[in-house]
């Protein structure tokens, strides 16, 4: 089984619970690749040894019964791992090791899966091209001067070079469909309050969801299922019954209305993203579903609206980063604040410190009601876009991204430009709804493209299985050559 | 008693002068365990020992109500007879401090948990009502520790998330009198409430005062002062006094008032300025995205009136009705629950109104003396009752009783038995007293003779002769009737 790394995460479940391969040969296959890909600098940490000694765990007792038994995952190194090292990219983190373990990945281990390492991304999840990270930028495996998305870029990239059968990331305003869209995999941002936030390193709480990344719709409704549930040690979790995501995943969509939004264009957008959405289309109607037109007129205030309320959140979520307790601490300064101001300056980087400085401006006494209040009112008006629209419709298809993935430090210098790579992830963050990437085709370039499905809150399983229908009939095939190795 | 002579002026060349105070009362919740976390809220641990990674904001942890101190809040509302708002918001507000661990403390701003109400004052001149303008939850911070060594700081985190809340009276109280008796009388609700212990050496209580002064008769307020952060009544009665005079002073000689925050220093006996109102934080209050409103059901909050205790003006009322007492009787003795609870037993049991005078009087004198509570007096309540009873009934002198009184508090003893056993019973048989009468006239007949010759001052002699004779135990009711009519005779 040399090529076991080449499969789905379903398809690696079947050989190890029907003993083809066992899950120490499975996590020495994924060790050997990881040795082979320091290039890609997907890993920020890797856990070998422990992997090794919970692979052999497996092997000698070994529970099928788990939705993700024997299964070696690296995971965004923005989930806080009990004693390995958590650095959410960033210096002020860098020698951070919780004591605790994040409730998204203890649910993962208690499915059966164990900790393979963690993986890059960007600064506190702040970029859309993980190239804000302290540990250095990380290259997407479709070509060595690409970036792999961002802010789980890490994840992307490792899911993508087979590095790692499956992972999760975090999704602020598009941190796990941006990337998976230009990587070729299915990334699912869950309904705010799916997957618990306890551990996770914080950037704009009332955004922030994890959600997973895999190779396939079967794979992201294992995960999903595996990773989610009520969790009361988080107030925002949504208290309701599991559900068994991919037991119920069916490709019948025969009717189902799908809505299609005229917002979802921007200027200068290549011709390719239009005729990309327009085979999805074709693709679900053939399916047997009606495609119906919507509108949802505030989509264009999303973006600067996100730039208010994700910093405005950061720059308090971050304030806790101040060297006194824990983290990065200058050694430099003769009273408390010059320790703070060092510390700060010194720990954090400048994307982190640009929307520190624009959070603290938006809640500033006299600037607050023109713009953290106001942003509040126009993402009511956001999310009651969505509602107003799925009275019509059951899903939503847009776009994942307006571009396939650019080059490396081509907009590092221009974050308005990098900011506008979120345009059609930004609003269901803003609305709390799930949404869906998939992979739909490739450009001109050979560069894989995405398409987002956006469904109701709590309505992954449709979504899902549009996705699984629509992932048997794409004919997409990630094929990316392993330059790196 | 007439209002003017309570008046709290301060008196400048130009004009007489009212001073306008508000109190933000920080009373500590009464819970087992933190605001937003599960640690221990109990004073007096070893430094660090009682704090959770949410306490220390670790990275990913977030806050969970703790349901217990949103009841308390809400019965500290219901017992200011205030409003209780079934939608409120916890709100950050931002800071950096080493004492801080999130760098923002979550608290209420926009949507308190509790909207108006007022405290009823009794005052010599009359009860005087006090209006609340809010109360509302917040965490506490932890603290700094200066003075442990020469160059470094060191912050304990223990009390960092207790809960607290935050009561903010209107600009009702008008001298350092009236804001003494809004402190004790919160204190005692909330004490009765079970909603905070008021220990102010513990730090249970404190408060900001927001003191401004203006020209009697004037309609605007001053510009005010706030004083932060006084531990005692004390404290605050003096900043007051200070920074009144000092607002005086400047308006006298034409100077205006910044609007600033003031720091008393109990040493000096004055206050300094901390910050100005230009220096002030700007605290970028928005609401916790890691918390969601709180929406309170009334069927809580019309469960949680059910289940209040009696208040302390109720007692008061009923105390007056039931018990016969004065105003000023009752007052005193509905001030802390555990002595109401002590005299409602005394009273059952023996005469009502000797019972208050003798508790306000020898009882509390012995404990204040011992420094005691009323919870751990010496003389339970059912022996009290007992010894009035045995005044009462003339079993025993007043004076006697003293005696019995101090035996009482050294032996814990029961009345009947120390009277019993020392032979301390009243002298009441009139023949025995007659006899007695008869051997003091018959030592003293030259007094007898200046008596009748019209001394009558001379009485008082004779009736403690008798006492001396008896040993005091003579009733001094009828050794006062049987000589005056053996004199006559």
């Amino acid at each position: 089984m040399s090529n076991i790394t080449n499969q789905s995460l379903s398809e690696i479940l079947e050989s190890i619970n029907s003993k083809k391969i066992s899950s120490l040969e499975l996590t020495q296959a994924y060790i050997k690749n990881i040795e082979n890909a320091k290039k890609l600098n997907a890993f920020v940490t890797t856990t070998f040894d422990q992997a090794l000694e919970n692979a052999k765990k497996f092997d000698n007792k070994p529970n099928n019964d788990q939705l993700l038994s024997g299964i070696p995952l690296a995971v965004k190194d923005l989930f806080c791992t009990e004693n390995v090292k958590t650095t959410a990219g960033s210096n002020i983190l860098n020698n951070f090791v919780p004591s605790y373990e994040s409730t998204v990945t203890k649910n993962l281990w208690n499915n059966g899966a164990f900790l393979l390492g963690k993986l890059n991304c960007d600064e506190f999840a702040m970029g859309s091209s993980n190239e804000t990270s302290f540990f250095g930028n990380v290259i997407n495996p479709v070509g060595d001067h690409l970036v792999p998305g961002g802010s789980s870029g890490g994840s992307s990239s490792a899911l993508a070079a087979d590095l790692t059968p499956a992972t999760i990331g975090t999704d602020t305003g598009g941190s796990i469909r941006q990337p998976a869209s230009f990587t070729g995999t299915v990334g699912l941002k869950p309904t705010y309050g799916l997957c618990s936030r306890w551990g996770i390193v914080a950037f704009a709480s009332s955004l922030d969801q994890a959600g997973p990344m895999t190779k396939t719709v079967n794979d992201c409704s294992i995960m999903l299922e595996a990773m989610s549930g009520f969790d009361e040690k988080d107030s925002t979790s949504i208290n309701k019954k599991k559900e068994s995501y991919s037991k119920n995943l069916k490709d019948n969509i025969k009717g189902l209305k799908i809505g299609i939004p005229k917002e979802y264009r921007v200027d200068n957008m290549p011709k390719e993203i239009d005729e990309l959405w327009e085979k999805g289309k074709k693709i679900l109607k053939d399916l047997g579903a009606q495609l119906i037109d919507i509108s949802l007129p505030h989509t264009k205030y999303a973006l600067p609206t996100y730039y208010i309320v994700a910093p405005a959140e950061a720059s308090s979520n971050l304030a806790r980063y101040d060297g006194v307790r824990y983290g990065y601490r200058s050694q430099k300064g003769k009273d408390l604040i010059e320790m703070y101001e060092n510390t700060r300056s010194e720990g954090f980087g400048d994307e982190v410190k640009r929307r520190i400085l624009i959070g603290t401006y938006v809640l500033s006494s006299g600037y607050y009601d023109a713009y953290y209040l106001k942003a509040q009112k126009v993402r009511q008006l956001i999310k009651k876009d969505f509602d107003d629209s799925f009275t019509k419709v059951d899903a939503i298809l847009t776009p994942s991204t307006p571009s396939s993935a650019f080059k490396i430090g081509e907009k590092t210098n221009d974050p308005v430009s990098m900011y506008l790579n979120d345009i059609f992830t930004v609003p269901v963050n803003l609305a709390g709804l799930p949404a869906l990437s998939l992979p739909a085709g490739l450009d001109k370039q050979g560069y894989p493209l995405g398409l987002q499905l956006i469904g109701k809150a709590l309505d992954e399983q449709k979504i899902l299985n549009i996705g699984y229908a629509f992932e048997k009939n794409c004919g997409y095939k990630n094929e990316i050559k392993k330059w790196w190795s | 008693m007439s209002k003017e002579k309570f008046d709290y002026f301060i008196n400048g060349e130009k004009g007489k002068y009212e001073v306008v105070i508000g109190l933000e009362v920080h009373a500590q919740v009464l819970s087992n365990s933190k605001l937003f976390s599960g640690s221990s809220t109990k004073f007096g641990a070893d430094p660090n020992k009682q704090v959770s990674l949410i306490d220390s904001a670790f990275p990913g942890m977030l806050p969970v109500i703790n349901e217990e101190c949103v009841k308390q809040a809400i019965r500290t509302g219901l017992g200011l007879n205030a409003k209780i708002n079934n939608y409120s918001v916890f709100d950050r507000k931002n800071y950096f401090y080493a004492d801080l661990p999130q760098g923002y403390q979550i608290s209420q701003y926009k949507n308190p948990i509790v909207g108006e109400g007022k405290v009823l004052l009794d005052m010599p001149y009359g009860s005087k009502e006090i209006g609340i303008e809010r109360l509302h939850l917040e965490q506490d911070a932890g603290k700094s520790i200066h003075d442990m060594d020469p160059s470094n700081t060191y912050v304990d985190l223990n009390r960092s998330g207790i809960a607290l809340m935050e009561i903010v009276s209107k600009p009702h109280l008008r001298s350092p009198d009236e804001v003494n008796a809004y402190i004790k009388k919160l204190r005692t609700i909330m004490r009765y409430l079970g909603t905070c212990d008021g220990n102010m050496q513990e730090g249970s209580l404190r408060a900001d005062v927001n003191v401004s002064v203006r020209k009697v008769g004037d309609k605007n307020f001053g510009t005010r002062c706030e004083i932060k952060n006084v531990n005692s009544i004390k404290f605050m009665q003096m900043a007051i006094e200070y920074e009144a005079n000092r607002q005086v002073e400047l308006l006298e000689d034409g100077k205006e008032i910044d609007q600033e925050t003031r720091l008393f220093d109990t040493k000096k006996n004055e206050t300094r300025s901390m910050r100005s109102k230009e220096d002030a934080h700007d605290y970028r209050y928005f609401p916790d995205p890691d918390l969601l409103p709180l929406k309170l059901e009334q069927k809580l909050i019309d469960d949680l009136k059910k289940s209040l205790p009696e208040l302390p003006d109720n007692k008061k009322e009923r105390f007056i009705k039931e018990y016969g007492l004065n105003s000023y009787e009752a007052n005193v003795l509905v001030s802390e629950k555990e002595i109401s609870d002590y005299y409602e037993e005394v009273a059952k049991l023996s005469d009502k109104k000797l019972a208050a005078t003798w508790m306000m009087g020898d009882l509390f004198a012995m404990l204040n003396d011992k420094g005691l509570n009323i919870s751990n007096s010496p003389i339970s309540a059912k022996n009290f009752a007992e010894l009035v009873q045995s005044i009462k009934s003339g079993e025993i002198s007043g004076r006697i009783a003293k005696d019995v009184f101090e035996i009482m508090v050294e032996s814990g003893d029961n009345p009947k038995k120390i009277i019993e056993s020392k032979g301390m019973k009243q002298q009441s048989d009139p023949k025995e007293l007659e006899k007695m009468i008869n051997e003091i006239l018959l030592k003293n007949k030259d007094k007898v003779d200046q008596y009748k010759a019209g001394k009558e001052k001379l009485f008082g002699f004779f009736v403690g002769e008798v006492m001396k004779l008896s040993s005091g135990k003579a009733n001094p009711q009828l050794t006062n009737e049987i000589l005056k009519k053996i004199l006559k005779g």
